[in-house]
């Protein structure tokens, strides 16, 4: 790790001697407790002036360190909040944490020096009532503006049943009804112009163009875009909070269901970061299943964003036989797993089943079937001239911007970066199949278009791949905190048997540490950052999801463009509401 | 023509075309179908066709809901207008010889005074509903609709100048030898755009634009208000189906073995089918686009078309 080396030596020029604690994490990822005034000058350093700069705010969350039982020599606090940087030129993640204390500790904010850490900032604020010094617009953003307690404080309890039954009061019913009116100038939003008056079209929450209950308040001028504010997070279920509550292994299904589309990519990404911690290794054809359902799903994932981006457009037939094929894909995948949508069928260590008899037959039917329908797909949509004229030159934004704005996945890609985490930084066998990363140059509704046209190309490549190799051997491995635990080791003595009905009943007791995954999922980069205390649940889970930070950038890149224009962008975006909000 | 004769022929007329405006519903849905890959409406009668009859009562048994904050006489008086607007320009076609409502010699320009009075539906309904997606809908459909009446006018006067009558059964009998279509081309393919345009169905259909401003001028209206609006857009697709055969291929006229009024309807169908063809295949333009390009583009083509088309009428003449 000279790298990392380097980094730590160059931090500890710039803010002296004794202000770094570095923490041993089993990620490899280099892993430092800044103190909480130094954070600021950190961050500014890291940014701009190192060498091999993180140009990348990746992810901001905080933990509630409370109820911690093993510190393991780590700086006491009572929360912490964790700043996750990334570097392109050096391919390289850094973790920065602060150890607050207090009940309602404070810090200064970094929305200065990244612009996406605003939303991150209020949701760290939201969840736990941290308070950010600086910040421009320190509001609630998941949860109702009513709500009372921060969720992912350990105190606020993560059950109905612990929360007394639940009356709607007449006064408590208009109280919510206020909160929800809209006032323009809570949202920064002036009533009047220079030399107009504006009006403010509310877009959603129940809308055919948002795909999901997502709320965009325009402030127009005309019908062109003076402002958009996003209000989101009527989606969001508490997906990290259920993670404290359920064993290691029960949590696969609620992963399912983040990025609802990409199926058991969700399961990946999460157990990517559980394996870490247990340090279990896959045999390889636990890896190509994973790998062959996965891309699987990327395809069907890129089928429904294909179809519903057309009929934003007006195309009404191109869904049809978009969901068509997808149908296909989801017949293989009930003939594999059994379930369609959220298969729920990694396990810890592997996945749930060995692949069924005839499971090639199947996918090679698709693999001839799909090429000339993507050729099809490309002709009828793609290069229609209308459909050119409603994205080329619309929500272009720049590969500094991108950066800047924490854009992953097709987004970046169609900014000329060539940048996947399958190629740079393979994970589940990645680095064993052939494919290209599809790459276009102007950043635009129709670059990011094109990119995912190539990519379900390059997907069914990876299939083919698959087919071909299937490596003979387990589908699980055989370490002991693998889920459900292997059964052929059960019954040698009471010690055996003892072990295996705790890792069924309670679940695996994943050892302490912590871990953070990267995967490129369906829509950008999703990662899941395991924080175990030594039990049978994780301590925190923190869910990084691409669709937050593209959410965030809305507002930057449809400015000046009209309403038409404004469905192009969400639909080239390719978010998905409950991987926003989680 | 008697006046029995007479009452006949405009009772029957209204009957026939308010059926297949309503039975367009189930051609529209399964056709649709047909191209998308799906059955489409099947369950209701032999095909599906008694799905005509479940909308229908549907819609009369539906709330007649008017907002409270909506402008109510204007409310209830924008849907009528669409109905009877087009209703009213069904007068002047000639369905075959002898059937006509109104054999007027000034017809083309009765239709354009008409289909221009349709435009009135779409502002006042959005106006009155007092609803921010429907302002825009109708903001957006006035200036479309006034845009390609221009058009429309413009591209139909290659006609006149050749048969040199705005009426349409001369109009009709001056193809006898050939269609306008042939020797209009540019005329055609110009009303064809503006037909769409007018009558505003997808890829124009801007002042609705389901994914963008939900339902757009109509966005408030329930029941059979809607249900006019709905009848009037199927109305307004047979009227321009209508135009076209009547005006560029031949109207009735066709070999003898078929009775003029089936060649008529047969072409009507056929148009028909082409307007659902094309929602079924094309995006939707942004309202700029389609407003720059018919004032920077369609406008020249027109213009240029009925120079040369007048100068070739002077020489031939000449």
């Amino acid at each position: 790790m000279d790298d990392a080396d380097s980094i730590l030596q160059q931090l500890q020029q710039q803010l002296g001697v004794g202000s770094l604690y570095q923490q041993q994490t089993v990620d490899d990822i280099l892993t430092l407790w800044v103190s909480k005034e130094k954070i600021i000058p950190a961050i500014q350093f890291l940014k701009t002036a190192a060498a091999g700069p993180f140009k990348m705010l990746y992810d901001l969350f905080g933990i509630d360190e409370r109820n911690r039982n093993r510190y393991n020599g780590l700086p006491m606090a009572d929360f912490t909040v964790v700043y996750v940087l990334f570097s392109f030129e050096q391919n390289c993640f850094i973790k920065l944490k602060v150890a607050l204390r207090g009940e309602y500790p404070s810090i200064a904010s970094i929305c200065s020096i990244f612009k996406n850490a605003n939303w991150y900032e209020r949701e760290v604020y939201d969840m736990f009532g941290i308070r950010f010094d600086g910040h421009p617009h320190l509001t609630r953003i998941l949860m109702p503006l009513t709500w009372e307690g921060h969720p992912l404080r350990k105190e606020h309890p993560a059950r109905a049943t612990e929360m007394g039954p639940f009356q709607l009061r007449d006064e408590y019913q208009d109280r919510q009804q206020e909160a929800l009116r809209f006032k323009p100038e809570d949202w920064g939003l002036l009533e009047h112009g220079d030399d107009a008056d504006f009006m403010f079209l509310n877009i959603g929450p129940q809308h055919p163009g948002t795909h999901g209950v997502l709320r965009i308040i325009l402030q127009l001028n005309g019908e062109d875009i003076v402002d958009a504010v996003p209000e989101i997070g009527f989606h969001h279920r508490g997906a990290e909070k259920m993670a404290e509550r359920q064993s290691w292994h029960t949590y696969i299904p609620y992963t399912d269901r983040v990025d609802y589309l990409g199926g058991v990519m969700n399961n990946l990404a999460y157990l990517q970061s559980v394996e870490k911690l247990a340090g279990i290794e896959l045999p390889d054809r636990a890896l190509v299943i994973r790998v062959m359902l996965c891309e699987l799903f990327r395809i069907a994932s890129h089928l429904v964003w294909f179809g519903t981006f057309a009929q934003d457009l007006g195309q009404l037939s191109p869904v049809f036989y978009m969901f068509t094929d997808r149908e296909k894909i989801f017949d293989i995948v009930e003939a594999i797993c059994g379930g369609r949508m959220h298969p729920n069928w990694f396990r810890i260590g592997g996945v749930a089943q060995d692949l069924p008899n005839g499971w090639q037959q199947l996918v090679q039917h698709f693999v001839d079937y799909f090429p000339p329908k993507i050729r099809e797909y490309e002709k009828m949509v793609i290069r229609n001239s209308l459909f050119k004229a409603r994205t080329k030159g619309i929500g272009i934004y720049t590969l500094e911007e991108a950066i800047e704005w924490g854009v992953t996945g097709p987004g970046l890609r169609a900014c000329g970066l060539e940048w996947d985490w399958r190629k740079k930084r393979p994970y589940s066998g990645y680095d064993m199949f052939e494919f290209d990363i599809p790459v276009a140059q102007h950043g635009d509704c129709f670059d990011r278009a094109l990119v995912r046209v190539e990519e379900m190309r390059q997907s069914l490549r990876i299939v083919k791949q698959c087919l071909e190799n299937m490596p003979a051997g387990d589908y699980k491995s055989s370490h002991p905190l693998t889920t459900p635990p292997l059964k052929k080791f059960t019954m040698q003595d009471i010690e055996t048997l003892i072990t295996h009905f705790l890792n069924v009943s309670w679940g695996p007791v994943i050892p302490a540490g912590e871990a953070m995954s990267c995967i490129e999922a369906t829509k950008g980069a999703n990662s899941y950052y395991c924080i175990s205390d030594g039990s049978t649940a994780a301590y925190r889970v923190r869910i990084r999801t691409p669709s937050f930070p593209h959410m965030q950038m809305v507002p930057y890149i449809s400015k000046g463009y009209t309403v038409g224009d404004l469905l192009s962008i969400l639909g080239s975006i390719d978010f998905v509401l409950a991987d926003i909000d989680r | 023509m008697s006046a029995t004769e007479h009452i006949l022929i405009v009772v029957g007329v209204l009957f026939v075309l308010l059926n297949i405006a309503a039975g367009l519903i189930w051609v529209e849905r399964r056709l649709l179908a047909l191209w998308q890959d799906r059955l489409g409406p099947n369950r209701a009668g032999p095909l599906g066709v008694l799905i005509v009859l479940a909308d229908t009562l549907k819609l009369f048994f539906k709330e007649d809901w008017i907002p409270p904050f909506a402008d109510k006489w204007v409310f209830i008086l924008a849907p009528a207008i669409v109905v009877g607007s087009v209703l009213l320009s069904f007068v002047v076609i000639p369905f075959a010889p002898g059937i006509v409502v109104a054999d007027l010699n000034i017809g083309i320009l009765f239709f354009l005074a008409m289909s221009s009075l349709g435009v009135y539906s779409i502002v006042l309904g959005g106006w009155a509903s007092n609803n921010k997606y429907a302002l825009l809908g109708a903001l957006r459909g006035a200036s479309q609709m006034i845009a390609y009446e221009v058009f429309m006018g413009l591209s139909l006067m290659g006609v006149v100048m050749l048969s040199g009558s705005f009426n349409l059964g001369d109009i009709v009998a001056a193809q006898q030898n050939l269609w306008f279509v042939v020797t209009q081309p540019v005329g055609f393919v110009i009303f064809f755009i503006a037909g769409i345009a007018e009558t505003h169905r997808l890829p124009f259909d801007i002042p609705e634009a389901e994914s963008e401003l939900i339902a757009g001028y109509h966005a408030e209206y329930s029941g059979m208000k809607f249900g006019m609006f709905f009848i009037g857009e199927y109305l307004g697709i047979t009227l321009i189906s209508a135009m076209i055969v009547t005006l560029f291929f031949g109207g009735w006229l066709g070999p003898a073995f078929l009775p003029p009024l089936a060649w008529f309807v047969i072409k009507l169908f056929f148009f028909i089918g082409l307007f659902i063809l094309l929602r079924a295949s094309l995006p939707r333009p942004r309202y700029d686009q389609l407003i720059s390009y018919g004032w920077k583009i369609i406008l020249a083509i027109v213009l240029a078309n009925l120079l040369i088309t007048g100068a070739i009428a002077l020489w031939l003449r000449g």
